[in-house]
C-alpha cells in the first residue's frame, strides 16, 4: 500500500524549479537518503520540470504536476505537463539530442534522469503532452550495489 | 546566482556561488561574459565551481556556451573545484575533454 503521497501543481515559471526539487528532497527524507541520492533526485526533477517550461510550454504559463510516492522503499516520481508533447520520443532521450541548439542547450536532461535514477519512462503524445515516471529505490541490496 | 571576477597576474578567475539552473542561467551568461570581455588581454579563464551548491544540465550549456566564445578570443578555459555532486554531471556529459580541470 502507499505509505505516503505528496502533488504539487504550479505554474511553469523558471522561478519555481527550485521549488520543486527541494519540495521533493524534503518529502523523501523519511526514506533516510544518502547525499549522493537526494542530489540524484533534486538533478532528476529540476531536469523534468525544466523540461516543462522550456519544451513543453515553450516560456508561455502552464500548469506542472509533480506527484511522488513513498513505497516500500521507493521513491516514485511522476511529471506531468499538458504542453506541445514529444514527437519522436526515441530521438528525445538520445544524449545531447536537443530541439533547441541554438539556446546553449545541452540536451542531457532525459540522459541524467535515466542516468542519476533506478526506473525512467517517458510517456508523450504530440499536442497533448508529456509524463516523466522515475523511481529511486532505497532497497539494501540497491545502495549496496 | 553571484558572479565574481578576480585578475591573479594575467588570469581571470569567475567564481559563481549559488544554484545553477534555467532561471539562474541567464543572468549568470550575461555577468560571465561581460567579465571576459572586460578581460581580453587574460591568458586562461579559470570557472570556479565551489561555491554552487546546485548545478542541473542548465550547468554543462552554460559551460560549454563560455567555452565557445573564449575559445573564439583564444583563451583557454578550465573548470575549477566542482563539488561531487556537480562533478557527477560534468563527467557524464564528457565536457572534461573541452574544458579541462584546473589543478
Amino acid at each position: 500500500m502507499t505509505e505516503n503521497y505528496l502533488k504539487l501543481q504550479f505554474y511553469s515559471h523558471p522561478r519555481n524549479q527550485a521549488f520543486a526539487r527541494d519540495a521533493v528532497a524534503a518529502f523523501c527524507l523519511e526514506l533516510e537518503p544518502s547525499l549522493t541520492a537526494l542530489s540524484d533526485i533534486k538533478t532528476a526533477v529540476s531536469e523534468a520540470v525544466t523540461n516543462c517550461t522550456v519544451h513543453a510550454y515553450r516560456g508561455a504559463t502552464g500548469i506542472v504536476t509533480v506527484e511522488c510516492i513513498i513505497e516500500d522503499k521507493s521513491l516514485h516520481i511522476k511529471v506531468s505537463d499538458e504542453g506541445k508533447g514529444i514527437e519522436d520520443v526515441a530521438q528525445a532521450v538520445q544524449p545531447f539530442y536537443t530541439s533547441l541548439p541554438s539556446d546553449e542547450r545541452s540536451g542531457m536532461g532525459f540522459t541524467i534522469m535515466q542516468t542519476f535514477m533506478d526506473e525512467f519512462k517517458v510517456d508523450s503524445e504530440k499536442g497533448k503532452g508529456t509524463v516523466v515516471y522515475m523511481t529511486k529505490s532505497f532497497k539494501a541490496e540497491v545502495e549496496n550495489a | 546566482m553571484q558572479v565574481t571576477g578576480t585578475m591573479r597576474g594575467r588570469d581571470l578567475y569567475i567564481s559563481l556561488s549559488g544554484e545553477m539552473d534555467e532561471c539562474s542561467a541567464q543572468d549568470a551568461r550575461t555577468k560571465c561574459d561581460k567579465l571576459i570581455e572586460n578581460n581580453l588581454n587574460a591568458r586562461k579563464i579559470i570557472i570556479n565551481l565551489s561555491e554552487v551548491a546546485f548545478m542541473d544540465s542548465t550547468g554543462i550549456g552554460f559551460l560549454i556556451g563560455r567555452y565557445k566564445k573564449a575559445n573564439k578570443l583564444s583563451i583557454p578555459l578550465y573548470i575549477h573545484k566542482p563539488n561531487f555532486a556537480a562533478d557527477k554531471i560534468l563527467n557524464l556529459s564528457g565536457i572534461y575533454s573541452l574544458i579541462p580541470k584546473a589543478e
